[in-house]
């Protein structure tokens, strides 16, 4: 069994400075999933995201125990690349947030870091992540236009398809689709259940329906703390702690 | 609950919120006026300065400049004839300080703000930047003449000028360059990292190109302020006159801000020279005018290309 798990942390605590953010977390991933971080605002879940990343390592003055491992090797250990931590780790933000570049540029940019000098090859993977990421029909004839131009829903799908050029592993997603209107987030929702049959998916919502909707497995926090975690429909029918039942019922939140 | 009440009432500060009264709408609307009235006066007294200085330069020195003006060297001991090297020393003075300054300014911008920890020691730093900022040009002068002319022996040069006038216009490079970085959305850093980037392609494929139109717009203008500087060059690269246009870096340049001094002060025929000293005066002020237009334009029109 344990080969299947992709991520696990275990009693992870994180601190900006001396404020703890997330306290005891443990909570596994498994691959072709996804899982849904739901919770209200300020409980931890976005922080708790940017731990697989190490998006946190930003901020100065955080700090983490505890451990946290991607098949099996510490996230956190004193020899791990975070550079290939992050190539193995995708990660979708809140807010689009396309590179005033080409949109070829901006699908090709993780590719260019890592290396990528042949257009060829590099041409082939930006189609590649365009079609995974349902946008390639309509952007296929302006490649060479400012990523800018496009509206919100495309800007995020561009910037998922940037994320998949890479060929990450795991894609986290921070409330991916909260700044778009409900048809461009039903395209990305759409897009999420493509994606899980090949990815490890984490993705954060506060939309108690869009956690239904696109995940397998959903997470409850609550202040920093895992409340509970379990099947999506077994959460949302059968909630075991009374904070679950009350947020997901929208007693509060 | 009574005796309470009571004993509130008779608070002092009750008898004083009492007293507070709301000002009157005819009030309201006599005191926005006036401070409406006084910032526009503020404003306006700033456009007309500078209409009054233009107004009076074209008035005095328009008749001067004609093609001869712009195109000639001076003759007859500068009262006859142009001022074209003192243009041509101005602008290489005024480029190459920039060329001296840019890449250094923006240098210690990306270090102080992407790189540096946030600390004493940027605290420091900044603070030394910002004191550079406020000391006078003369000092530079000075320090240009102690430092670059006599101790490096380069002596009274245009690479001495241009190193005095690149250090006299560091800390507003900086300055306008850490805020162009400041300006570049997180979120672009953010995206670069988490596609596995390092943090100088971070730095150097999203940050800078998002940054350099705004840095560029400043050092246009620390350039233009370089352009209008005497003191700094008055021991360190500037002549008197100069029958010939310079050949090398180690040669002495006329300049406009300096031939002007000269003009209204050291020359032989001071009344004679007026015409003179305003056609001088009205050229270095469109150049200088010209370059900050230029630079409007230029940020300009990049905000509405990122549109
Ligand atoms: N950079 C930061 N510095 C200090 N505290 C932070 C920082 N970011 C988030 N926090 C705090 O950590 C807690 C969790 O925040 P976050 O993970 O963003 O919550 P969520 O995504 O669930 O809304 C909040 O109380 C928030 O105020
Ligand atoms: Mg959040």
């Amino acid at each position: 069994m344990k080969e299947q798990i992709k991520i696990r942390a275990k009693n992870l605590n994180f601190y900006y400075t001396d404020f703890l953010a997330l306290s005891e977390v443990s909570l596994d991933f498994f691959p072709h999933q996804a899982t849904a971080l739901i919770g209200p605002s300020g409980c931890g879940k976005s922080t708790f995201l940017r731990c697989i990343n190490r998006m946190n390592d930003l901020i100065p003055g955080v700090r983490v125990e505890g451990s946290l491992c991607l098949d099996g090797q510490d996230i956190y250990g004193p020899k791990v690349d975070v550079v290939e931590i992050r190539r193995r780790v995708g990660m979708v933000f809140q807010k689009p947030n396309p590179f005033p570049k080409t949109i070829f540029e901006n699908v090709a940019y993780g590719l260019r870091v890592n290396g990528g000098r042949d257009r060829e090859a590099l041409s082939r993977r930006v189609e590649e992540s365009l079609r995974l990421s349902a946008l390639w029909d309509e952007v296929k004839d302006r490649l060479d236009q400012s990523a800018l131009g496009l509206s919100g829903g495309q800007q995020q799908r561009l910037c998922i398809a940037r994320a998949l050029a890479v060929r990450p592993e795991v894609l986290l997603m921070d409330e991916p689709a909260s700044a778009l209107d409900p048809i461009a987030t039903q395209k990305i929702e759409e897009l999420i259940h493509e994606l899980k049959k090949r990815f490890t998916i984490i993705i954060v919502t506060h939309s108690m329906q869009q956690a239904a909707r696109v995940s397998d497995r959903t997470a409850f926090f609550y202040m920093g703390r895992l409340i509970e975690v379990g099947n999506t429909e077994t959460i949302f029918t059968y909630p075991r702690h009374k904070q679950t039942e009350d947020y997901i019922t929208g007693r509060f939140g | 609950m009574d005796l309470i009440e009571a004993a509130l009432e008779r608070r002092p500060e009750n008898k004083e919120a009492d007293g507070f009264r709301a000002p009157g709408m005819s009030r309201r609307k006599a005191v926005q006026a006036g401070m409406f009235g006084l910032f526009r006066a503020a404003a306006l007294i700033n456009g007309l300065a500078l209409l009054v200085i233009v107004f009076f330069l074209l008035k005095n020195g328009a008749g001067s400049v004609t093609w001869e003006f712009l195109t000639e060297q001076p003759y007859d001991s500068m009262t006859r004839g142009g001022i074209l090297p003192c243009i041509v020393g101005t602008l290489i003075l005024g480029l190459g300080a920039m060329l001296v300054a840019f890449p250094l300014g923006v240098a210690s911008a990306v270090f102080l703000s992407e790189y540096a920890a946030p600390g004493r020691a940027v605290r420091v730093i900044r603070l030394g930047i910002n004191n550079l900022a406020g000391v006078p040009s003369v000092v530079f002068g000075l320090f240009g003449l102690a430092f670059f002319v006599t101790w490096c022996g380069f002596g009274v040069s245009i690479l001495s000028g241009v190193l005095t006038l690149g250090l006299l216009s560091l800390p507003v490079i900086i300055g306008t360059a850490e805020e162009a970085l400041r300006s570049v959305p997180q979120t672009y850093r953010e995206a670069s990292l988490g596609l596995g980037a390092t943090k100088w392609q971070t730095i150097s494929r999203v940050v800078l190109p998002a940054a350099v139109p705004g840095m560029l717009t400043g050092s246009i203008l620390g350039l233009s302020r370089a352009a209008g500087e005497t003191a700094a060059i008055m021991f360190t690269a500037a002549v008197f006159f100069s029958p010939r246009m310079p050949s090398g870096i180690f040669d002495q340049v006329m300049a406009l801000p300096y031939h002007i001094y000269v003009l209204a002060t050291a020359g032989t025929e001071i009344e004679k020279t007026r015409p003179l000293q305003y056609g001088t005066a009205l050229v270095l002020i469109c150049l200088v005018l010209g370059m900050n237009l230029a630079a409007i334009w230029y940020r300009a029109r990049i905000q509405k290309r990122n549109q």
